[in-house]
C-alpha cells in the first residue's frame, strides 16, 4: 500500500510540471504588452520599462520559466498587480467560501444521487426509474446560472426565504449556512443529476455480471447480493465521476458565485481577468493546478482502497 | 532448383520493461533461431502448441513483425533488406490468411470493396475490370458473385474465411502463409476450407506455410512439416515419416496425444509430463529436458545440435 | 477441439437499421429531436419570424412586460425579447456547431493517429491531452476567451479547445483495439500504406463512437457558450446572445424578472433537446446495452 501511494505521488510530479508549463504558456500568449495594458496609453516609455523590469518580463523566456517553476513549487505564488498583496493570502481569504460551497454541493449530490441511482437501477424501467432518468436529464441540462437565477427568483425574491447577496460572515455559522443554502442546492442538484446517472448505469452493469447471478443461484438473499457484491463494485465508477466532476464543480462555482454574489475563487478569477491582473491570474491558475493534482491523487488513493486490483498494478 | 522461401536463423525477441522503482526487463525469446525452406508448390507445415512461436515466424517472414536477426529470401531476393517498390512487389508474391474469420474483414467495407482495393493499390486493375476479377476470384473460392455487394456480417465463419482467401489471391501470390486457417471453424466447415486450399494449391501451384496446432490437419494437408518448441524447430521432415516415426521425444509426445479415430489403431494415451515452460525463462540446455522421458546429462548441459537422418533431422541426442 | 471466435464487439452495418429503430422508438429521443429541430428552424428562420429588429431600441417601451406587441416583453433598451431570443439562437447554434465540428476533426485526428502510432509518441500525446482535460471546460474557455478577446471566432476557438482532449480520447480508445484486428494486419500484408489503413479502414469504424460523443458535446458547448456570454465574455453586444440576455435579466431582476426567465427557458430547451438526442444515440449504439 505504501508503495502504491509513493508511486502515485511520484507520478503526479511530471503532470504537475506539465500543467504549470501550460499555465506559463497560456499567460504568455496574451497578445500585447501587460505592462502597457496596466499602465495605460499615457504611460511614458520609462515607466513601462520600469514595470516590465519589476515584473521580470525583460528577462529571457527560459529564465522566466525556471523562476516561475521554482517559485510555484516552493509555494510562492506571486503578488497581485492590482492590490499588491500576496496572492496566497487573497486566496486564503476566500477559500473557506469556495470550500463550503464545493463540499455542500458534493454532499447534496452524493446524498441524493447515490441512493436514487441505486433505487432506479433496482427497479429498472418502472416508474421510479423513468422519473429518475427524466429528472436527472433535466438536472444536467440546466446551466448552473439558469437554475441559480430561477431559484433566486423563486426563493429569494418571490418568497424572500433566502438572501440575495451571499457574503457570509465567516464566524457566524448560522449566517454561513443560511447564505449557503441556495447556491449549494443549485450546484448540488447538478451534481446529483450526474451522480444519479452514473450510479444507475454502474449498478446496472454490475448487476448483470455473472458473479451476481452465481451469488443468487447459490441462494444468497437479494439484499445481501446488492449490498455486499453489487455496491462495492458499482462504487468504483462513481468515485471516478466524483473525482472528475470536482473540476466541473469548480468551474460552475464561478457562475454560482456571480449569481448569488458570493465571494470565492471563481469571482477572483473573473476579477483578475477583467482587471488584467496577470500575476494574479497566473498565481490563481497555479493554485488551481495544485488543487486538481491533489484531488486526482485522492481519487486514485480511494481507488486503491476500494479496488484491491489497483494496489498491485 | 532454388527454393521459393528460405529462412535462415530467424530471431525475434520481445522485451518488456516493467516495475518501479527498479525496472525489470524480461526478454521473451519468441523465435530463437529458426531455419527452413519451402519449395515451389510445396505445403510446409509448422506445428507446435500455443506459445511455441509459430505464428511469430509466420508474421516475421512477411515482415508484419520485423525480425531481429536472420535472413529471409524469397525466390533469391532478400526480404529484410527490401524497401519501397521492391518490398511492394515482394508483398504481392507472398500473402497470408488469418485464423479469426470474424476480424479478418473490415466490417465497414463490402466484399467487393475489400477485394478490389488491393487491385487498385497495386495497379493491377480498376473499375469494371477489377470487379470482374473479384467476381472470378469469388467463384474460385466457391462464393457467388452476389457477395460482392454484401457486408461481412452477412456471412458465416466459413464463408468469411473463403473471402479472406480470395482477398489473399487478388495479388496473385506464389506463397500463402496460413496461420491456423481452420482452427476457428466448425469441424464440417474445416473440411470444406481445407479441400478448397488443396484445390487452389494444385491449380495455382501455390506454396504454403501452414501453421497449426492440429496435427491431423497438418498431416492431411502438408508435404513436409517442422515441429516447434519454445521458439526453435526440434524436428523436421516428410509428414508421413515424422508422424509415424517421430525422432524427437517432443514430437512423439505431440503425436501420441492427438487422438486417432480408429479404435483398433488407438493405443493407450500417454501421460503428458509437465507444461510448456515460459519462453522468457527457458530451461538450460535442451529446452525439453525437464519433461523428457529419455533425458541424459548431456541434455542438461548444452542445447543439442541438429542431426540429420536422410531427408529428416532433429535437435536431439537420441538421433 | 475447435473454438468459436468471439462475436464482433463493433457494430456491424445492418444492425444499423435495428439501432435506428431503437433510437426512434425511445420516446425521450423523439421529444429531443422535435425540440432540436424546432429550435434550429426558429433560429434559421429568425429573420422572418421575428416581429421586430432585435437591436432596434425603443426607449419608451423599455422594460415592459409581455404584451401583444412584444409577446415576451422588452429589455432595458426597449428591444423586443422574442426577436432577440430567435436571433440569439443563431449564435448559440453557430458557435457550438463550429466548435464541436472543429474539435471532432482535430481531436479525432489526434486521437486516431496517436492510438495507431502507439509507443512513446502515444504516451506523450495522451499526457498532453490529460493535462488539457484536467482543466474544467468553463475555466479553460474563460481564460482563452479572456486572453484572446471576446468575439465569435475566438469563442469557437475557446470552446473547441475545451473539447479537443475528450474527442482525442474517444477516438483513440477503439483504435487501440482495432489495431490488433486481423483486417488491419491483412492491409499491411497487402501493402497498404499507413495512411490508407487509417482513413479507409480505421476511421469508418470509429465514426459512430465519435459522432455520438459529438451530439452529447453539442449540449455542453451550448451550455459553455451561454455561460461565457453570461459572464460577459461572449459575443459583444448589441448582438443578442442568450447568455448575455440572462445577464441583462440578472441585472434588472428586481424590475423585470421575465428578462431572465425567457432566455433561460430557451437555453434549457436547447440543451435538454441535445442531451436527449445524444443519450438516445448512445443507448442505441452501445454494444453492451444491445443484449437487453
Amino acid at each position: 500500500m505504501i508503495g502504491f501511494v509513493v508511486r502515485r505521488l511520484v507520478a503526479a510530479v511530471p503532470t504537475l510540471i506539465a500543467v504549470l508549463t501550460l499555465v506559463f504558456v497560456i499567460v504568455r500568449i496574451v497578445p500585447g504588452d501587460p505592462a502597457l495594458v496596466i499602465l495605460g496609453d499615457q504611460a511614458t516609455p520609462e515607466a513601462i520599462a520600469a514595470l516590465r523590469a519589476r515584473l521580470g518580463l525583460d528577462r529571457p523566456l527560459h529564465e522566466q520559466y525556471l523562476d516561475f517553476l521554482l517559485a510555484s513549487l516552493t509555494g510562492d505564488f506571486g503578488t497581485s498587480l492590482v492590490t499588491g498583496r500576496p496572492i496566497l493570502s487573497e486566496v486564503a481569504g476566500v477559500l473557506p467560501h469556495t470550500l463550503d460551497l464545493t463540499a455542500a454541493a458534493m454532499l447534496i449530490g452524493v446524498v441524493i444521487g447515490v441512493p436514487v441511482g441505486i433505487w432506479a437501477a433496482l427497479h429498472r424501467n418502472r416508474a421510479i426509474d423513468v422519473a429518475a432518468r427524466i429528472l436527472s436529464l433535466l438536472g444536467l441540462s440546466f446551466p448552473v446560472f439558469v437554475s441559480g437565477i430561477f431559484l433566486l427568483l423563486l426563493f429569494a425574491l418571490h418568497w424572500r426565504l433566502f438572501p440575495v447577496i451571499g457574503n457570509a460572515n465567516l464566524s457566524d455559522p448560522a449566517d454561513r449556512l443560511h447564505k449557503l443554502v441556495l447556491p449549494a442546492i443549485t450546484l448540488g442538484l447538478v451534481m446529483a443529476a450526474y451522480i444519479t446517472r452514473v450510479t444507475r448505469s454502474a449498478m446496472l452493469q454490475v448487476l448483470s455480471e455473472d458473479f451476481i447471478r452465481t451469488a443468487r443461484a447459490k441462494g444468497v438473499p437479494w439484499r445481501a447480493v446488492v449490498w455486499k457484491h453489487g455496491l462495492r463494485n458499482a462504487l468504483i465508477p462513481v468515485v471516478t465521476v466524483v473525482g472528475l466532476y470536482v473540476g466541473i464543480l469548480i468551474g460552475n462555482s464561478v457562475l454560482t458565485e456571480i449569481v448569488f454574489n458570493r465571494p470565492g475563487l471563481g469571482k477572483i478569477i473573473v476579477g483578475a481577468l477583467n482587471q488584467r491582473d496577470y500575476s494574479m491570474l497566473q498565481g490563481l491558475m497555479v493554485i488551481y493546478c495544485f488543487l486538481i493534482v491533489v484531488v486526482n491523487l485522492i481519487t486514485d488513493l480511494t481507488y486503491g482502497l476500494i479496488d484491491p486490483r489497483v494496489k498491485h498494478a | 532448383m532454388t527454393p521459393l522461401l528460405e529462412v535462415d536463423g530467424l530471431v525475434k525477441h520481445f522485451t518488456v520493461t516493467k516495475g518501479f522503482p527498479r525496472p525489470v526487463t524480461t526478454t521473451v525469446r519468441a523465435v530463437d533461431g529458426v531455419s527452413f525452406s519451402v519449395r515451389r508448390g510445396e505445403a510446409y507445415g509448422l506445428v507446435g502448441e500455443s506459445g511455441c512461436g509459430k505464428s511469430t515466424v509466420a508474421r516475421a517472414v512477411l515482415r508484419l513483425i520485423e525480425p531481429d536477426a536472420g535472413t529471409v529470401r524469397f525466390d533469391g531476393a532478400d526480404v529484410r533488406a527490401a524497401r519501397g517498390e521492391a518490398l511492394a512487389r515482394l508483398r504481392q508474391r507472398m500473402q497470408i490468411i488469418f485464423q479469426d474469420p470474424y476480424s479478418s474483414l473490415n466490417p465497414r467495407q463490402t466484399i467487393g470493396q475489400a477485394l478490389t482495393e488491393p487491385m487498385r493499390v497495386h495497379r493491377l486493375a480498376s473499375g469494371r475490370a477489377a470487379r470482374d476479377r473479384a467476381a472470378a476470384l469469388l467463384d474460385e473460392v466457391g462464393m457467388p458473385p452476389s457477395a460482392l455487394d454484401r457486408y461481412p456480417h452477412e456471412f458465416s465463419g466459413g464463408q468469411r474465411q473463403r473471402i479472406g482467401i480470395a482477398r489473399a489471391l487478388t495479388v496473385e501470390p506464389e506463397l500463402l502463409i496460413a496461420d491456423e486457417p481452420v482452427s476457428a471453424l466448425d469441424v464440417s466447415v474445416q473440411a470444406q476450407v481445407l479441400l478448397l486450399l488443396r484445390d487452389l494449391q494444385k491449380r495455382r501451384n501455390l506454396a504454403f506455410v501452414f501453421v497449426s496446432h492440429d496435427l491431423g490437419v497438418v498431416r492431411w494437408f502438408c508435404d513436409r512439416v517442422a515441429v516447434m518448441y519454445l521458439g526453435r524447430i526440434v524436428e523436421e521432415g516428410e509428414v508421413s515419416a515424422v508422424f509415424t516415426e517421430p525422432l524427437h521425444p517432443y514430437a512423439r509426445m505431440l503425436r501420441d496425444a492427438s487422438p486417432v479415430p480408429d479404435p483398433v489403431g488407438r493405443g493407450a494415451l500417454p501421460r503428458i509430463v509437465g507444461e510448456i515452460p515460459s519462453a522468457a525463462n527457458p530451461p538450460s540446455g535442451c529446452h525439453f529436458h525437464p519433461r523428457c522421458p529419455h533425458v541424459q546429462d548431456a541434455c542438461r548441459a548444452a542445447y543439442p545440435s541438429w542431426r540429420r537422418r536422410g531427408e529428416r533431422g532433429a535437435a536431439c541426442v537420441l538421433v | 477441439m475447435t473454438t468459436r471466435a468471439a462475436a464482433p464487439a463493433f457494430m456491424p452495418v445492418a444492425p444499423l437499421r435495428r439501432a435506428v429503430a431503437r433510437f426512434l422508438a425511445n420516446p425521450t429521443t423523439g421529444i429531443g429531436i422535435i425540440l432540436c429541430v424546432l429550435i434550429a428552424l426558429s433560429a434559421i428562420l429568425a429573420p422572418w419570424l421575428s416581429p421586430h429588429d432585435p437591436i432596434e431600441q425603443d426607449v419608451i417601451a423599455q422594460l415592459s412586460p409581455p404584451s401583444a406587441r412584444h409577446p415576451l416583453g422588452t429589455d432595458y433598451f426597449g428591444r423586443d425579447v422574442l426577436s432577440r431570443i430567435l436571433w440569439g439562437g443563431r449564435i448559440s447554434l453557430i458557435v457550438s456547431l463550429s466548435a464541436i465540428a472543429a474539435a471532432i476533426v482535430i481531436g479525432g485526428a489526434i486521437g486516431m493517429i496517436s492510438g495507431y502510432v502507439g509507443g512513446r509518441f502515444d504516451t506523450f500525446v495522451m499526457q498532453v491531452m490529460d493535462v488539457l482535460l484536467s482543466f474544467p471546460s468553463l475555466i479553460l474557455g474563460l481564460v482563452v476567451v479572456a486572453l484572446l478577446g471576446p468575439d465569435l471566432v475566438n469563442l469557437v476557438v475557446a470552446i473547441g479547445l475545451t473539447a479537443i482532449a475528450p474527442f482525442a480520447r474517444i477516438a483513440r480508445a477503439p483504435v487501440l483495439a482495432l489495431k490488433q484486428r486481423a483486417f488491419v494486419e491483412a492491409g499491411r500484408a497487402l501493402g497498404y500504406s499507413h495512411a490508407r489503413i487509417l482513413f479507409v479502414h480505421i476511421l469508418p469504424n470509429i465514426l459512430s463512437e465519435v459522432l455520438v460523443m459529438g451530439s452529447l458535446w453539442m449540449a455542453t458547448a451550448v451550455r459553455t457558450e451561454a455561460s461565457l456570454s453570461f459572464i460577459g465574455l461572449g459575443v459583444k453586444p448589441p448582438t443578442p446572445t442568450w447568455g448575455g440576455m440572462m445577464r441583462d435579466g440578472f441585472e434588472n431582476i428586481l424590475d423585470a424578472p421575465w428578462l431572465a426567465i425567457f432566455p433561460g427557458i430557451a437555453i434549457l430547451l436547447l440543451v435538454l433537446g441535445l442531451n436527449m438526442v445524444g443519450d438516445g444515440l448512445r443507448d442505441a449504439t452501445d454494444p453492451k446495452l444491445r443484449a437487453e
